[in-house]
């Protein structure tokens, strides 16, 4: 069944789009990833216009992350405490990040910009989390050699301490914030929620439980990917409800089964699974870049 | 003097009054609904003449259709540091976001090239002012012509008007689904050797109906109150499908 998007002004057919929004849904509910690193590119390969394709994978992004949120509140596996000191970094950083990128856009290039960083930061946390995971699953297969997995670092000796009771953590707001303000600019530069970053940096950067770090990683994102949503929706006029809707049914039911598949699984299989998915998409943009594509020219059509 | 200024005026225009273009339209204009999946265009009609058929010299009929102009950036990629990146830009003022052109013969059997640059009938003479600090435009031209005809929305139908008994004629000229908003104007054009006899204009408009037209215009003229919107329906759906399932884990 073809459907016409009034905004995208494409006609594609729906239940392709019904599809893509159960796949990127059930990966959100599994990993707590938003999904817009997956979703925007797919949009791009079936012909939609880049614009309209980044604007509205955030507001997909708000629906099957809300989804998932709730299941993972009636669970209460999501830090609240901690979710809204990620979030008020993770505004300024995406205020930031919006100057940055007019910025970028005043000297050109600034679509290799995005394809950089998305090769550069999926195919580093890919590697880490593969790494890491890897060698995780090896040890909890020999029994005896735990590594105790709580660490007193350098984290542990900053000001402003605060307790984060549902992570069982007591560490200084700061490390929080950053992170929240790195992944912040990241988000505005790429158009994505930041959950694939979001995630490992809450693992391995402070420290969280995995179990928690996905609905706290959700949660975050709601409020990111709502503001980019209404901001997109205000300057460009790029939101194409017809096609976000279709994306969210399906992104809604996908996110639901996607959180039961997650809970029955172990969280290293877990990590292992997200990081495969991370570099498949980083080796995907990186041939790209480096094959000669068969069409060397391409139109980007303004308006009359 | 002013009749003879009159009738002066009118033994100078070309030889416009034996050959005239009568003509018909299947649909006078297009609407885009929410199941859009393109739309065929029958354009007919006929030669309407006084005199009898001149022999000597061979008859040509060619229809175009016309989308509205619209800016385009063509960008080209090279090599550097070992990755293709976008490296040379042709602004094109204006180019027509559908084109489509039809003739009764091959195009050079029915339009002389001076006519052609008159009357802009072959699609590189439809689009005005190229621009950029590149030696080869022409490459970023055919690039542009070539783009749009794989998608469909450049057509060279050479052939493709049946012309029966040198009076009537018809075509089909299908509209892609995606289809750009605006007036969309087509043009007839009857040709003796090559050289324009006679031309007929008319406008098509294509326009979103119904819930299309609502939500464009809402997106455009109320964008806080559609992004609002857009937000809600987010987290409704989102909403409901936990309900769903959670009634359904029950």
């Amino acid at each position: 069944m073809q459907v016409y998007l009034p905004i995208a002004e494409v006609s594609v057919n729906a239940f392709l789009l019904l599809g893509i929004g159960g796949l990127v849904g059930i990966l959100s509910g599994m990993f707590g990833v938003g999904g817009g690193f997956l979703i925007t590119p797919l949009l791009f390969f079936i012909g939609i216009p880049p614009a309209v394709a980044v604007a509205t994978s955030t507001n997909q992004v708000v629906a099957s992350s809300f989804s998932a949120l709730l299941a993972h509140l009636k669970r209460k596996t999501v830090d609240m405490v901690m979710g809204t000191v990620l979030l008020i970094g993770g505004l300024i950083g995406s205020a930031l990040g919006v100057l940055v990128f007019s910025y970028l856009r005043s000297l050109g290039q600034v679509d290799l910009l995005v394809q950089l960083c998305y090769v550069l930061f999926l195919g580093v946390i890919g590697a880490l989390m593969f790494v890491e995971s890897l060698n995780a699953i090896r040890r909890a297969n020999k029994p005896g050699a735990r590594v105790i997995r709580r660490k007193h670092g350098w984290v542990h000796n900053l000001p402003m301490k605060m307790k984060f009771r549902v992570s069982g953590l007591y560490i200084s707001v700061i490390p929080p914030i950053l992170v929240g303000m790195f992944v912040g600019v990241l988000a505005a530069i790429m158009g994505v929620g930041g959950g694939f970053i979001m995630v490992p940096a809450m693992i391995y950067l402070l420290g969280m439980p995995t179990k928690v770090v996905i609905g706290t990683s959700l949660f975050q994102i709601i409020f990111v990917a709502g503001f980019t949503t209404v901001l997109h929706a205000t300057t460009n006029h790029t939101v194409d409800v017809v096609l976000a809707l279709l994306l969210l049914i399906g992104g809604v039911i996908g996110a639901q089964f996607g959180t039961r598949l997650g809970v029955r699984m172990k969280a290293e299989q877990l990590r292992i699974l997200l990081a495969t998915l991370v570099l498949g998409v980083c080796i995907k943009l990186a041939i790209d870049l480096l094959i000669k594509p068969t069409e060397l020219y391409s139109l980007t059509a303004g308006m009359p | 003097m002013i009749r003879l200024i009159a009738f002066l005026l009118i033994c100078a225009l070309p030889a416009h009054a034996e050959e005239e273009i009568v003509l018909g339209l299947s649909q006078d204009q297009v609407a885009i609904t929410a199941t859009f999946e393109g739309s065929d265009i029958l354009v007919f009609g006929a030669v309407k003449r006084e005199t009898p058929i001149p022999d000597k010299s061979e008859l040509g009929v060619i229809v175009t259709i016309a989308g509205p102009d619209q800016p385009v950036d063509i960008w080209r990629k090279d090599r550097r540091v070992g990755i293709w990146i976008n490296t040379d830009e042709v602004e094109v003022d204006a180019a027509p976001s559908f084109y489509a052109v039809a003739t009764s013969a091959p195009m050079r059997d029915v339009l002389h090239h001076v006519e052609d640059l008159q009357y802009r009938i072959t699609t590189p003479r439809t689009i005005k002012a190229i621009g950029g600090q590149v030696s080869d435009s022409v490459a970023f031209m055919n690039a542009l012509i070539r783009i749009r005809t794989d998608e469909g929305l450049y057509q060279r139908l050479e052939g493709a008007i049946d012309l029966e008994e040198d009076t009537l004629f018809r075509t089909a000229i299908t509209l892609p689904a995606n289809l750009t908003e605006g007036t969309y104007e087509a043009r007839i054009f009857l040709t003796r050797n090559g050289r324009v006899i006679d031309e007929y204009r008319t406008e098509i408009p294509v326009r979103k109906v119904g819930l299309e037209r609502w939500l464009y215009n809402l997106a455009h003229n109320y964008a806080l109150l559609y992004g609002l919107m857009s937000l809600a329906i987010a987290v409704g759906a989102g909403w409901g499908a936990s309900a769903i399932f959670g009634m359904l884990r029950r």
